[in-house]
């Protein structure tokens, strides 16, 4: 589909026609299959009657525990979009040599790419990571929800309207046809004058809100409602590595909203902050942005810095080596993250002196990342490790890791990087650290905490099916990049005119396949695992002998978390417990302070969607009215005063009987 | 960087087994001495990153697999969670690295800065005191390159022709969106950005014919802003300059216009002659009739601006070469250039020493450049003398031609 030319705006429509519906075949029979595969969830969700209990439940919940799953759900959903655009980039490339022009034309080739790299890390990433520490942050600290659980579940909700945005994009519309960062002049009014950076802007800023609540709300829990006993250097590791995590948030995610509203501004309104001509600046946005972009890759892999912490230290059945110099490490990677940003453009000619400057604060980083990893082989020694699924991914994290670590650092030398600077050698070390960091981090989590969330372990073969294909198939489809980058091929091609490199794309492709074949595997082990969950129910709350809090709690742990705020007396509070032989809490149950559901969460961020969709359309009227029904819904939840309850002793009492029985049970 | 350390003989051996049936691996195997210095650095710094890389995987699998929980003989210590000693190790050996790393790149970039004229043409040639480099500028078009010799008084389109052992300075610019120039046989890469110039020094040592290409994203055309450069001896570079002033069309400031609208998969195209004024004028973006120069309006800004009658110098926008430069933003103004300021006469005076026949003198564009050096002083000194101050005296407005 081109670009309409010239599109006239209507006051009812905007400057949304017939037009905007892509005319691209692959487009139409992805819609189709959507539509039916939506039609069908919905006569599904009809038929059993689960509408009441999906708002009851679960949308509306304030609940960090369902919100944090609801959030790894999110992350599922657009984790396969994601990798479909990857794999139709990988077909593409494969296929566009000796004079073929491939199967994409490139307005469809450059939105895929573009939306490849946005979904994956603000949809996909970020919601992993956000999900992950959504549920565990309260449960290690021995809390009983987040310090704002409203705002959580807004924010969620928020993320969530991003997402929904630019999804929509493919189906009404474009999608940004400027890289994931979407640069100008290229996204400035005049290079991409449609639709398409529009959704990218409004997608981010609806989804960056709900970023920016939920560090702030996360910051909070953790600084505030700790334990008794539980001092900063006795948290859990992953609560430390959340903590600093947070903190990166709500320092960067401000610079992305305020760097998005100056390109917003540029194109709705034709002020110069980023064009070329009186006196704006496009490499002013690159600079930003990249201030924005760099901590966020540390966003992005500290929680799971974390996980693979909790995880060695458990099925090492040890404590975690250097658990101090494991936060002073955290906290050195958290400041200099901010001082390295300049790395990802050294071709833009600053100099030498800044260029060595960024180039060795880059490669100061790595410093305490191998104190990390050492750390991590440390807990190893002399403990009894115990290759269950998390250990796996945390194994090959670690192998995986160190290999893209050390490319990165390679890039870091300004001259090197000369060379290498988007090349797909680049593209092979991000992947690399991505993929090897913060998803095989992920599905080390879920494989962790899955019992804990839901009552029952996830299934080992299919577990270890997607494992093994995951594994091999980073490796096959991403060495032929750094090769590829060696011999000088660029990222974002759509054709090539030496035929040579083919056979490398074509591994390539076939590592894609099967990274397709272990997503496959995962869906089927969640698949059989909920089938088969009664005979893999996990009746202890504590399946693989954990350290931390959270293994004190029954498996799902009740909603109110812990009918007993627990007392800290150490690192690893719940092995302690369980080495000091501490009885459960016994006593007299009190009723239990806890916050209400409310439903004001999915109506402010549906109405935000709305206004986003409305401005990218130019749908004035209705971006307005949404707008001011946005506040005006604000300003009425303030009013609503009916936000909290009592849950009763008695239920507290029956509900800790029965878990208690269970235990029995399962012992 | 002439004391590079040689690659260790076991790098050599893997990489080259690496690519052993592989085709090209161009960065590895250059043909230029930056090139050739960059790649030394970059095996290098693998080398040296390597002495942690393996004993750390090695480790990592030794340890799994000596510490599995089936291995009942292997001590098992729980409560072990520090030592000093180790921690040291820990901290330190990274550490270590990274000083030798941090400086190895200290020294590589300052040698190896694009910006850097050479210091040598090869490991066995120096270069001479009074040598003189080719330059060469380039313009980042959508989607084709653009190169302007100004010593020759040519242009081509998508086609470089370079003698080789003669260190070539590039100077970069480009016309719409930002673009990256690279040549991997040569020297590494450098952003060509609209309003901007930057700089890149290289030399070929071998001859042949290399892959030039856009290295950064810049729209649709992009897969084809791709082209050939020739590496030749002097004779076969004269002759190539030779063949290229027999044409006869001409790149002037209008054909430059038509050039710049965006086209795709461009044949090589050459010049015979070509405007002296064009590269200045595109880093200043005023290849356009009438529109005020970059360095002009910075210069008038600098002495404090033509007040609200600035306001006055304007005119829309009606060229349409980037599409929809004329497209209005949906709640702002129609789009404007300032105008300038300088009469037909006067530009034609100011230019007068800028004669087509005698190699062009490029000076005073630092402003332009990507490092933020200081205000220029030289090109437009006449009009910050002249004019401003008339202009100031009498009211821009008068003044406005």
């Amino acid at each position: 589909m081109a670009v309409p030319a010239n599109v006239e705006t209507t006051f009812l429509f905007g400057r949304l026609t017939l037009d905007a519906i892509p005319k691209d075949p692959i487009v139409w029979a992805t819609f189709v299959v959507v539509a039916i595969g939506g039609a069908a969830l919905v006569w599904a969700l009809t038929k059993y009657r689960l509408w009441g209990y999906l708002w009851h439940e679960w949308f509306t919940s304030v609940d960090h525990k369902k919100i944090g799953i609801m959030y790894m759900i999110l992350g599922l959903i657009m984790f396969v979009r994601g990798f479909a655009d990857a794999i139709m980039m990988r077909l593409q490339q494969a296929l566009a040599f000796g004079g073929s022009e491939g199967y994409l034309n490139a307005h469809h080739y450059d939105q895929i790419f573009t939306a490849h790299g946005v979904i994956m890390i603000f949809f996909v990433a970020m919601p992993f990571v956000t999900g992950i520490m959504n549920y565990l942050v309260p449960l290690q600290i021995g809390a009983r929800d987040v310090s704002f659980p409203f705002l959580n579940n807004f924010s969620f909700w928020m993320t969530a309207g991003g997402a929904i945005i630019v999804m929509a994009s493919l189906f009404l519309g474009e999608f940004a046809q400027t890289g994931w960062l979407a640069f100008p002049p290229l996204s400035g009014l005049h290079k991409s004058p449609y639709v398409g950076v529009d959704y990218y802007i409004w997608g981010l800023q609806v989804a960056g809100v709900g970023t920016t609540l939920s560090g702030i709300n996360l910051l909070v829990t953790i600084l505030k409602m700790r334990a008794p006993g539980m001092t900063m250097m006795k948290m859990p590791i992953f609560t430390w590595t959340s903590f600093c995590t947070n903190i990166l948030i709500v320092a960067s995610f401000p610079v992305l909203t305020a760097t998005l509203v100056l390109l917003t501004l540029d194109r709705y309104v034709g002020t110069n902050f980023f064009t070329n001509d009186l006196g704006g600046n496009p490499m002013m946005y690159i600079n930003l942005i990249w201030i924005w972009g760099h901590p966020e890759v540390y966003i992005l892999i500290l929680p799971l810095f974390g996980v693979f912490s909790e995880v060695t230290s458990t099925f090492s059945g040890k404590r975690l080596f250097g658990y101090t110099s494991m936060v002073y490490a955290t906290v050195c990677i958290t400041v200099l993250s901010y001082l390295v940003w300049l790395h990802h453009f050294f071709t833009m000619g600053s100099g030498a002196s800044v260029n060595s400057f960024f180039g060795i604060t880059t490669m100061i980083i790595s410093i305490p990342t191998g104190a990390k990893i050492f750390n991590w082989l440390f807990t190893m020694y002399q403990g009894r490790v115990r290759f269950e699924l998390p250990m796996m991914w945390t194994i090959a994290f670690m192998l995986t890791f160190t290999v893209g670590g050390m490319t990165g650092v390679l890039l870091a030398v300004p001259p090197a990087d000369f060379v290498l600077h988007n090349s797909l050698f680049l593209i092979a070390h991000f992947h690399n650290v991505i993929i090897g960091g913060v998803l095989f981090g992920s599905f080390a989590a879920i494989n962790f905490w899955w019992p804990k969330a839901f009552g029952f372990q996830l299934n080992q073969f299919w577990g270890k099916v997607s494992f093994w294909f995951w594994v091999v198939g980073f490796w096959v489809a991403f060495m032929p990049l750094y090769v590829l980058g060696l011999m000088g091929v660029t990222r974002r091609m759509r054709v090539f005119d030496d035929p040579s490199l083919q056979i490398w794309f074509i591994i390539a492709g076939i590592g894609a396949v099967m990274i397709a074949i272990g997503i496959a595997a995962m869906f089927v082990q969640f698949g059989v695992s909920i089938w088969k969950r009664n005979e893999n129910r996990d009746l202890t709350g504590d399946p693989w002998n954990g350290r931390t809090l959270e293994w004190a709690t029954s498996s799902p742990p009740a909603h109110y978390n812990f009918a007993f705020t627990p007392v800290v007396h150490g690192l690893d509070a719940y092995a302690d417990m369980k080495d000091a032989g501490a009885a459960r809490g016994q006593g007299k149950y009190l009723p239990i302070h806890m916050p209400r559901y409310t439903g004001a969460g999915v109506i402010l961020a549906g109405l935000s969607t709305v206004c986003g969709m409305a401005l990218i359309w130019y749908v004035w009227w209705l971006a307005a009215l949404s707008f001011i029904a946005l506040v005006g819904y604000a300003i009425y939840h303030t009013f609503n005063y009916d936000r909290d309850y009592y849950v009763p002793a008695e239920e507290v009492r029956l509900t800790e009987e029965a878990h208690a029985r269970q235990m029995a049970q399962g012992a | 960087m002439r004391n590079m350390p040689k690659m260790p003989t076991a790098i050599a051996l893997a990489s080259s087994f690496l690519f052993l049936g592989a085709c090209k691996p161009v960065v590895l195997a250059p043909a230029g001495d930056i090139a050739e210095r960059q790649k030394d650095l970059l095996i290098a710094s693998t080398g040296l990153m390597l002495i942690i890389i393996i004993p750390v995987m090695a480790l990592t699998v030794w340890f799994a697999w000596k510490y599995r929980a089936s291995n009942r003989d292997a001590t098992y210590d729980p409560n072990w969670d520090h030592s000093t000693k180790f921690e040291l190790v820990i901290w330190s050996a990274p550490l270590l690295i990274i000083i030798c790393l941090g400086a190895l790149t200290w020294v590589g970039t300052h040698l190896l800065d694009p910006y850097r004229p050479l210091d040598r043409l090869s490991e066995s040639q120096d270069i001479a005191e009074d040598h003189e480099p080719l330059k060469v500028e380039v313009v980042a078009l959508d989607w084709k390159w653009l190169f302007i010799y100004p010593e020759q008084g040519i242009a081509t389109v998508n086609e470089l022709a370079v003698p080789i052992n003669r260190e070539v300075e590039f100077s970069l610019t480009a016309s719409s969106v930002m673009n990256a120039f690279y040549i991997p046989a040569m020297a590494g890469m450098i952003y060509a950005m609209p309003g901007m110039e930057t700089k890149l020094h290289g030399v070929f040592n071998n001859e042949g014919e290399y892959q030039g290409l856009a290295s950064h994203y810049s729209g649709a055309g992009f897969s084809g802003m791709r082209f050939k450069a020739h590496a030749t001896d002097e004779a076969g570079f004269e002759e190539w300059v030779q063949k290229a002033r027999d044409g006869d069309t001409a790149l002037t400031r209008e054909e430059y216009l038509q050039l710049e609208t965006p086209s795709e998969n461009v044949p090589p195209r050459r010049y015979a002659r070509v405007d002296p004024e064009l590269f200045d004028r595109a880093v200043n973006m005023c290849v356009e009739e009438n529109k005020m120069c970059m360095a002009e309006m910075m210069a008038i800004d600098d002495q404090g601006g033509l007040g609200r009658e600035g306001m006055l110098n304007i005119q829309p926008v009606t060229d349409d070469k980037h599409a929809r430069r004329g497209t209005k933003p949906v709640l702002g103004h129609t789009p404007f250039n300032v105008v300038s300021i300088c009469n037909p006469a006067e530009a034609a005076a100011m230019f007068a020493d800028l004669g087509t026949d005698e190699p062009v003198e490029r000076r005073g564009r630092e402003i332009m450049q990507s490092r933020a050096l200081p205000i220029p002083t030289t090109l437009f000194q006449r009009l910050q003398d002249t004019t401003i101050r008339d202009a100031r005296a009498s009211g821009a407005s008068e003044q406005k031609l």
